[in-house]
């Protein structure tokens, strides 16, 4: 195939599920089944598509970029500059292409698994409609050749995620969920919308290509490499925010109110993984301090939501959790500079967690069953502590998951094995290089691996093995319909390492490693993080002990899930119990009060400013804006009619015109005030001053108005008695009448020329 | 002379059709009331059709600006010629319209603006045909502002605009409808007052010669005004940077300023929005908001170039209160109406953001967003407007789960709530990136650039939080039975949201148009800072 046919074939993936987006949501109603078939199959198709465009890519252009841009908005010749244009477009390298199945493999399954779990749902064609803009703009972010096109996507995968958590918004906790993680989500957006405006002010284009070019000859954003950094760490700010990373992951664990097919779609395997992959696209222009600064915000998620896992007892919560902390590992593999093993964890994590999370989908969906079935609305369908037993009545979603967990917790011959394994001796290597502090990285790296294992194999063990809570409710049990099996069944299937390499212990000769080789660093080498062929030979070094030493960590996590929660030889509830861990255990239980702390700090802040803004502007503006109509009547009538007690208005214009009154005084006094005067003369002087300054404020106590109100009326009237100007000046100054001050106007208008003239 | 209808040209049929339309309108008689809308209904889409024209036919390679040559359809006569008058010599003004690129979207968006207020407008009970005469009066004085290129037709257009407005907000307006109008009344007219001052202070600088006659007259075509060679020497604001000049630009930015509203002038807004019909809301926001922002661009920019520059930061920093101080006023806000007011001082925050700039990415991201605030917020209060008409009630707090029980209404809502909020892909977002791209590139405006980002969080935050509030949530027994949107109100809302949409995608349909004329008043306005450097 031709780089033209491909380009077109990517094109076309890229916009069908958009047109399904559109025909189904106008049409839902008319069209049979809602459409679900529609999305369903277009789904399918780009699916294959997308399989056919790896193959040629890999096979016919597997070191070429192949692109394809437009002129979407033309400056012109801008002053200053010259000719200056946006140009966007889409391009397709190994990344993408890998990427690009990755999402269609997901994105078909979900839409396959989501015609059973969603089936009778009164929203049920609207849900696939906005599956439909989802793998659009999920489409959008794998294809971007240009910050511009990945920017407009990161913000529409937004979108969709928004509509589908709030799927149904008639509970306040999902409309509340859709909103914060909007919001949350924005963000960290902002952030990387400030890193492209640097880059964009710098380098007047958008495009990938360009601005890395134009580092490598040397140029870089305002001549300064904390600029740099900066718009290294900012466009970071976008993966914190959508990849869920520590301070922004609270999104996450809350957006599992969406339908359970969408937390696999969009909350496990691809959106959150969009963060990951902003930073491989981006990986060549951060500098040492980015990448440093990206290595331990993973380190850190990483370890946080492992704890939090451990003691949640919502099936989704742990897996949302567990998603958090891989991701947490995908950025630390980056950041350490396991550019290949990041990405590839990418991979192989979307196929075990979109299973686990289908997985879990079908267990709640069959709890649900059962509970619907005994009439009982009280037992919580997603809470393991309700559950057990499950695995001779739901045998294949049984097994798959197991192999899910196996794969999670890194077990050999998984997939996951290899792409963990990687990442790990990323971070010895990461760690021999730095050395003193940075041994901190591979220490949680390690100490993590081990949680996971333990709280997947305990989600396993509650969930599946041991007895069920009621006996009544497992007879209604049985194993999901076929549709939501199938996808179980294919994602095990690409949970095995045989898809990836063909040596189960070692993926790095494999051909995903050969098609994703780390991109060169554009930065200057001053501020370069350590020279690739450097960190993977260390990489290299360090494979066999990482590969040891996660086994053993995984291997004493699921020891110690198999002792407690399965031969019950410790006692989960006493050891959550005692003295220092029972703090320990509440702090994770509660997700470290994150939300809590954010609760009291920025959203009671914002609405704070909120109401003293509005206070200010009721009170204090309108204040002012109103008191000077009052002065304007004030200086007519007097202090006299026009005094309010306790108004703002009334006080203010007490204070101006006493001070007015004073300055008249002074100036009297300095104005009559001859040089060397003596002190009598002053004195004298002094005391004009103060009579001048008290007539004044007299007159505008009693009102200018009623001082003078005949003699200017009279005259006014006079001149537009002689001037005929509409009859309008005839009415009285005072009336406050619009007519009035039109009148001013045009007096105003002949002062105005006679001054200028 | 081409682009002419019965002997006289496109702008002049497009700036006083709708004075032939309040006449029909006022020849009526009172209870002919579906004639009287028609009438009205057919003087506007006249405009509409004209403004395509206009588009259609317009020569995007042209400057415009400062440049007759640059002005396009150009109409040109004397107006008033009085000779010998005293103090003053010859008086000369001139009929002098033209468009360029910064006044066509203006066009375009009046036109539209004004064809949807009338449809908005069809429930209107008290004295209809008043309203009509009104409202077609006032879509006059708003197409004549953008129109006009001599200042004193500029001048008496701005005010043809307020008596009506006034009117419509004083008779038809809500329970303070008094306190509103003439709140409105009152600060216009002191920006007025000032733009006046600054306007004579101009023609008494400026002189060109009469090609008839020789002699030198002062003018007040505005083209004239933005040429240094013009100004007298010695006379009140020849020179770069003096005393004089800076008051005249005070002024003018005081005038214009209130208009946008830029803090702290902004208060007669919020009560101007609540107190007005649905119809006078949307006109409110949509044009008359603009003529703020496109006063800076026409007037004071070019023809004070050196002060553009020296002030960009302080209307930078007006730009960032704006932007924030607006998004969290409406965040406090219980109705409905109010909120978006108050979302409108946000959201023109990004056009003076974009002005202060002074680049092209800057100007043309505050002229678009001009035109797509226009269509944006012109919807949302049309979606308040839908809604009052039917609860009779904007309390936030009230609504919820309307969602269930309108999906119509809960949808073309969600299109106009996540433009206002700058969703990608859809117009608000694109001109909002391009005020802030071309803000950024400023050396001294970077940090109050990042700092309004802010905002963006912000807007997201309060519409969410309305959008939660009004349409999700269980259904509220009390609106379950209100009916969807109907025809008539569809009709009014979706050429906006696909206009939203289209320029959200491709905004080259109106950036094309911009290019040529910002790019001009970009060098004009880089030359004359220049200038200001040579002189100590």
């Amino acid at each position: 195939m031709t780089q033209e046919t491909l380009l077109n074939i990517a094109l076309i993936t890229w916009l069908a599920p958009l047109a399904s987006f559109a025909i189904i949501i106008f049409f839902h109603k008319k069209i049979p089944r809602a459409g679900d078939w529609l999305g369903t199959s277009i789904l399918f198709g780009a699916l294959i598509a997308s399989i056919v465009i790896l193959f040629e890519k890999l096979n016919y252009y597997h070191d070429q970029t192949l692109q394809s841009v437009f002129t979407w908005v033309d400056f012109g010749i801008v002053p200053g500059i010259g000719a200056m244009q946006i140009q966007l477009g889409f391009m397709i390298d190994n990344v993408a292409a890998i990427m690009l199945v990755v999402v269609c493999i997901v994105s078909s399954l979900v839409h396959l698994f989501s015609i059973g779990y969603m089936h009778g749902d009164i929203r049920y064609g609207r849900y696939f409609a906005y599956l439909g803009l989802f793998t659009f703009s999920m489409f959008g972010i794998v294809l971007a050749n240009n910050f511009f096109v990945m920017y407009v996507s990161w913000e529409l995968v937004g979108l969709s995620s928004y509509l589908l958590i709030g799927h149904w918004f008639e509970k306040k906790s999902a409309s509340d969920a859709s909103k914060k993680a909007f919001i949350v989500n924005r963000i960290g957006d902002v952030g990387m919308f400030i890193g492209i405006l640097i880059l964009f002010a710098a380098f007047h284009t958008f495009s990938f290509d360009t601005i890395f070019g134009a580092m490598k000859s040397g140029q870089i954003p305002f001549g300064s490499e904390a600029w740099l950094t900066a718009a290294g760490i900012l466009i970071f700010c976008g993966a914190i925010g959508k990849s869920a990373q520590f301070p922004l992951h609270v999104w996450l664990p809350d957006a599992m109110e969406g339908p359970t097919p969408v937390s696999a779609l969009i909350h496990a395997a691809t959106m959150v993984a969009a963060g990951v992959y902003l930073v491989t696209r981006t990986f060549a222009m951060m500098t040492a301090d980015a990448l440093m600064v990206i290595a331990y915000i993973g380190a850190f998620t990483a370890f946080i939501s492992a704890t939090i896992a451990l003691a949640q007892n919502d099936i989704k919560k742990v897996l949302a959790y567990s998603t958090v902390s891989q991701l947490g590992y995908m950025v630390m593999g980056l950041g350490v500079g396991a550019y290949t093993a990041g990405f590839f964890h990418l991979t192989t994590h979307a196929m075990f967690k979109a299973g686990l999370f289908l997985g879990a989908g079908s267990v709640i969906y069959m709890m649900h069953h059962a509970l619907h079935q005994a009439n009982d609305h009280h037992t919580d369908a997603q809470d393991i502590r309700n559950m057990g037993g499950l695995k001779a009545k739901m045998p294949i979603t049984f097994w798959t998951f197991l192999i899910y967990t196996l794969a999670i917790s890194g077990i050999p011959l998984t997939s996951g094995f290899l792409s963990k394994d990687e990442i790990l001796a990323g971070t010895l290597a990461f760690g021999t290089l730095n050395g003193g502090w940075h041994w901190i990285i591979p220490t949680i790296g390690f100490f993590v691996a081990g949680l996971t294992a333990f709280y997947m194999f305990r989600l396993v063990i509650l969930t599946f093995f041991g007895e069920h809570k009621d006996h009544n409710r497992i007879e209604a049990i049985h194993e999901s319909p076929r549709v939501m099996t199938i996808p179980l069944i294919i994602f095990a299937i690409l949970s095995f390492f045989i898809f990836y390499s063909i040596n189960p212990i070692q993926a790095s000769s494999g051909w995903f490693y050969n098609a994703v080789v780390t991109p060169e660093s554009v930065v200057p080498s001053a501020v370069a993080p350590a020279n690739s062929v450097i960190f993977n030979e260390a990489l290299h070094n360090m494979h066999g002990l990482a590969m040891l030493l996660s086994l053993t960590v995984a291997g004493i996590g699921i020891l110690i899930a198999f002792a407690t929660y399965y031969w019950k030889r410790i006692n989960a509830d006493s050891v959550a119990n005692a003295p220092v861990l029972k703090w320990l255990y509440k702090f994770f239980l509660n997700k470290w009060y994150f939300d809590e702390f954010y609760q009291a700090t920025f959203v009671k802040g914002t609405d704070a400013i909120a109401s003293a803004y509005r206070w200010f502007d009721n009170n204090i503006i309108d204040g002012i804006v109103n008191g000077t109509a009052k002065w304007t009547i004030g200086i007519t009538h007097g202090v006299k009619e026009t005094w309010e007690e306790g108004k703002i208005g009334s006080i203010f214009y007490i204070i101006v015109f006493s001070l007015f009154s004073l300055f008249i005084g002074w100036q009297v006094a300095i104005g009559i005030l001859p040089e060397a005067a003596s002190i009598g003369t002053k004195i004298e002087c002094g005391l004009i001053g103060l009579i001048s300054a008290a007539l004044s404020f007299f007159l505008f106590y009693v009102g200018v108005g009623g001082f003078d109100n005949k003699i200017i009326d009279g005259l006014v009237n006079l001149i537009a008695y002689l001037g005929g100007f509409f009859g309008l000046i005839t009415r009285k100054l005072q009336t406050g009448r619009v007519q009035t001050y039109l009148a001013f106007v045009l007096f105003g208008i002949l002062v105005f020329f006679m001054w200028f003239r | 002379m081409a682009f002419q209808f019965l002997g006289v040209g496109w702008l002049s049929w497009i700036t006083f059709l709708p004075i032939i339309g309040m006449i029909i309108v006022l020849i009526l008689p009172k209870n002919a009331r579906n004639a009287i809308k028609w009438t009205a209904v057919g003087a506007t889409f006249l405009q509409v059709v004209l403004a395509m024209l206009i588009y259609a036919n317009f020569n995007y390679n042209l400057g415009g600006i400062n440049s007759q040559e640059g002005m396009q359809f150009v109409e040109k006569f004397k107006w008033i010629d009085i000779k010998g008058l005293s103090w003053v010599g010859r008086l000369q003004v001139e009929y002098f319209l033209g468009v360029d690129g910064v006044s066509v979207p203006m066009v375009i968006l009046t036109a539209l603006i004004s064809f949807i207020a009338v449809f908005a407008s069809w429930n209107i009970d008290k004295a209809l045909k008043g309203y009509m005469a009104m409202l077609l009066l006032l879509d006059t004085g708003m197409m004549g502002v953008f129109v006009a290129l001599d200042f004193f037709l500029f001048y008496v257009f701005w005010e043809v605009m307020l008596l009506p407005m006034y009117f419509l907000i004083g008779i038809w307006g809500g329970p303070r409808r008094e306190y509103a109008a003439i709140k409105f009344f009152l600060y216009t007219l002191a920006g007025s007052v000032l733009m006046l001052l600054a306007m004579l202070a101009l023609y008494f600088s400026v002189t060109v010669v009469d090609p008839a006659t020789g002699e030198k007259l002062h003018t007040f075509n505005m083209l004239a005004m933005m040429n240094p060679e013009n100004f007298e020497p010695g006379s009140l604001l020849a020179g770069t940077g003096t005393y004089m000049r800076i008051l005249a630009y005070l002024a003018l930015f005081i005038g214009f300023a209130i208009k946008v509203p830029i803090f702290p002038f902004h208060t007669w807004l919020p009560d101007a929005h609540v107190e007005a019909p649905t119809a006078i809301s949307v006109i409110l926001a949509g044009v008359l908001l603009k003529m703020g922002t496109y006063g800076l661009i026409r007037i004071s920019y070019p023809m004070f170039p050196e002060l553009a520059e020296k002030y960009a930061l302080p209307l930078a920093i007006l730009a960032l209160i704006n932007i924030v101080y607006g998004a969290l006023c409406a965040m406090a806000q219980k109705d409905f109406k109010k909120l978006i007011a108050y979302s409108s001082v946000s959201h023109m925050g990004i056009v003076l953001l974009g002005m202060a700039a002074l680049n092209t990415q800057g100007m043309i991201g505050a002229v678009f967003q001009m035109f797509n605030h226009g269509t944006i917020t012109a919807m949302l209060f049309l979606i308040v407007g839908v809604l009052y008409d039917r609860a009779h009630t904007r309390d936030l707090d009230e609504f919820g789960g309307l969602a269930l029980t309108m999906p119509k209404y809960t949808g073309i809502m969600t299109i106009a709530f996540f433009a206002a909020l700058g969703l990608p892909g859809l117009s608000g977002f694109v001109s909002e990136a391009f005020s802030f791209l071309g803000a950024f590139k400023v050396e001294k405006l970077r940090v109050i650039t990042i700092a309004s980002t802010l905002g963006i969080v912000l807007t997201a935050a309060y519409m969410l939080w309305t959008l939660q509030r009004v349409f999700l949530g269980k259904v509220n027994e009390r609106w379950a039975s209100l009916p969807d949107v109907n025809g008539r109100e569809m009709f009014t809302l979706v050429p906006l949201a696909i206009i939203i949409l289209v320029l959200g995608i491709y905004p080259s349909y109106m950036l094309d148009i911009m290019t040529s004329s910002i790019n001009n008043l970009a060098g004009i306005i880089a030359k004359g800072s220049s200038l200001i450097s040579v002189i100590p």
